[in-house]
């Protein structure tokens, strides 16, 4: 069913040719990439991080200023993403190596900090990022057609997703859900949970910066917004309403955020109110942790679980001399 | 022979409370000892610095002979020492089947394999649902762990321990909190476990009855001491023993049932 969805984006462009529907898909792909890779930390190895962002960032960053330093060619778009990619896995292990072992809330404020490290300096670093001004620069020529950009960025979602889905189903992928569950018990059968969290977090982080150079292209300007907690909290925010622990959740989750993002947006125009459309988000994230606390793909699951498991329902009833 | 754990001096201090007092105690090699004492008598500690959750303040811990002491955890449970949890310590949100599986998978070293499909390991899974039947728990594979009797997840927590495969099992009572009715179920567990021949199992319990007939020897720890050590028999007729220790058991029994 996926296949056939895939499928359907794909053509979709050729049918229809809305320009601002191919860019708004081409959005909602990107933070689709994004939105799974922060599930992989934060759905199954349990780690919370504010700093994702940076990642992301530094992907961006890499692919902008290489398109712009050297020249807009495919070659020099695919090397970025290379270098990036590369930026990002050394980067995410080090700092993982050095801030995985603490508890998981000094965690997420270490990752906050570092994150704001990377703004500053972004910020400051004005030779080669321009600060907050940003700057423009050439995509390729072949990305020239919003069309072409469309489909290698699906493409590329597609791809990711088929290796996220075989990476948390490995044995690896299992021993970061066990790590999740219980991580003292995760040792105390002989596996190391440091060394499957900072794999976790390299992961994440590289295909973070992959998101992020496909942003930078197809924003073809690139500033300091990049690394932001808006990012970050947007990966949080499509992670947690499509469902955390599922790879479809994100997809589904950074669908629903861009759309909402874009209608409540053009609802401005008529109704005042919209242009803090941000409330609304704030109110449908409550209402989605309080109601839907797995996601809506996590929830789905769970009813066709039952369902399908109601025959032998009183099984699982705990027995009165148990209790 | 070589005794396969053995405990020197071994001492652990959480501030000014002595919990674990120059303990030294041998262990030989395929036998069951059992560790008795009243609460708060430092057994489970005890079991903590044998595993390595703990570092002892002084002393040293041996493993066939060779000094495992600054040991983490992990590395001793992949030398050989395994041990289940007093309080009940399984992936709750995972079925059975994975619970296994995973220590399963453990032992046979896969730890890092990122592209196979876990289903692929089929001797993985095969080797689960044997264990899953030695401790009697067939028919609940697909149920959730959070959702067992408190009896069937300590069944569960055995069975994650014998998928290590370790040679020596350290079971912290794996009978406490069940119904009268699973404890001979469990008992039969560690029994056949034993026949094998092929463990060690050191064996922290309340339940008098239980141990006197399946141990070779028992320890008997009093305040962070080591009381005794020796048969049951000899235990039975110490003296020091009945006074510290059997006399109070039955009192705390009766208060607590």
């Amino acid at each position: 069913m996926l296949g056939i969805i895939a499928i359907a984006l794909a053509i979709f462009p050729f049918v229809s040719d809305s320009r601002t529907w191919t860019i708004l898909l081409t959005q909602i792909f990107i933070f689709s990439i994004l939105a799974m890779s922060y599930d992989i930390l934060l759905g199954y190895t349990g780690i919370v991080s504010f700093g994702h962002a940076m990642f992301f960032g530094m992907g961006a960053y890499t692919t902008a200023v290489m398109l712009k330093r050297i020249d807009p060619t495919m070659g020099t778009f695919i090397l970025s993403i290379g270098v990036g990619m590369l930026l990002a896995a050394l980067i995410s292990f080090f700092i993982g190596l050095l801030t995985l072992r603490l508890k998981s809330h000094f965690f997420a404020m270490l990752t906050l900090a570092v994150s704001g490290l990377f703004l500053v300096l972004a910020e400051k670093w004005r030779t080669v990022t321009q600060g907050n001004d940003g700057f423009t620069f050439k995509a390729p020529e072949f990305f020239k057609d919003r069309i072409m950009f469309y489909i290698v960025v699906l493409a590329i979602l597609v791809l990711v997703y088929i290796f996220l889905r075989r990476f948390v189903n490995s044995p690896f992928g299992r021993v970061l859900v066990a790590v999740r569950e219980n991580e003292q018990r995760t040792r105390s059968l002989g596996f190391n949970p440091l060394h499957y969290k900072v794999i976790a977090s390299v992961v994440a982080g590289v295909i973070a910066s992959l998101a992020g150079s496909l942003y930078a292209v197809s924003l073809r300007f690139v500033n300091t917004s990049v690394l932001t907690m808006d990012i970050t909290l947007d990966a949080l925010l499509m992670t947690i309403i499509g469902g955390v622990g599922t790879l479809i959740g994100p997809i589904v989750g950074a669908a629903i955020i861009e759309l909402t993002q874009h209608y409540l947006s053009g609802l401005a125009k008529d109704y005042p109110i919209f242009e803090r459309w941000i409330i609304f988000f704030g109110i449908v994230y409550i209402l989605a942790v309080i109601f839907f606390p797995k996601g809506i793909v996590g929830t789905i699951r769970e009813k066709l679980w039952k369902r399908s498991t109601k025959k032998d329902a009183p099984k699982s009833v705990p027995k009165k001399e148990d209790l | 022979m070589d005794p396969i754990l053995k405990t020197e001096n071994l001492t652990i201090r959480f501030g000014g409370h002595t919990a674990v007092s120059s303990v030294n105690f041998e262990m030989p090699a395929r036998q069951l000892k059992s560790i008795i004492g009243p609460n708060g008598a430092g057994k489970t500690t005890f079991f903590n610095l044998l595993s390595g959750e703990l570092k002892p303040s002084e002393g040293e811990v041996y493993f066939k002979g060779q000094p495992i002491t600054s040991m983490s955890a992990v590395a001793r449970t992949r030398l050989g020492l395994g041990r289940s949890f007093q309080i009940t310590n399984v992936f709750p949100n995972l079925t059975v089947l994975e619970n296994v599986r995973l220590a399963v998978q453990s032992k046979e070293k896969i730890r890092y394999q990122m592209i196979r499909h876990f289903v692929h390991y089929n001797n993985l899974m095969d080797e689960a649902e044997k264990l899953i039947e030695l401790v009697l728990l067939q028919g609940r594979e697909l149920a959730i762990a959070s959702q067992l009797s408190h009896g069937e997840k300590r069944k569960l927590e055995i069975a994650m321990l014998l998928a290590l495969d370790t040679e020596v099992l350290l079971l912290d009572e794996p009978t406490a909190g069940m119904s009268l009715e699973e404890v001979p179920a469990i008992l039969d567990v560690i029994r056949k476990i034993k026949a094998t021949g092929e463990k060690t199992i050191l064996l922290i319990e309340h339940k008098m009855d239980m141990i006197l007939d399946l141990s070779d020897s028992i320890m008997v720890l009093f305040n962070g001491k080591l009381l005794a050590d020796g048969s049951p028999k000899e235990i039975m007729d110490n003296e020091t023993v009945q006074n510290a220790y059997l006399g109070g058991l039955y009192d705390d029994n009766t208060v607590e049932s």
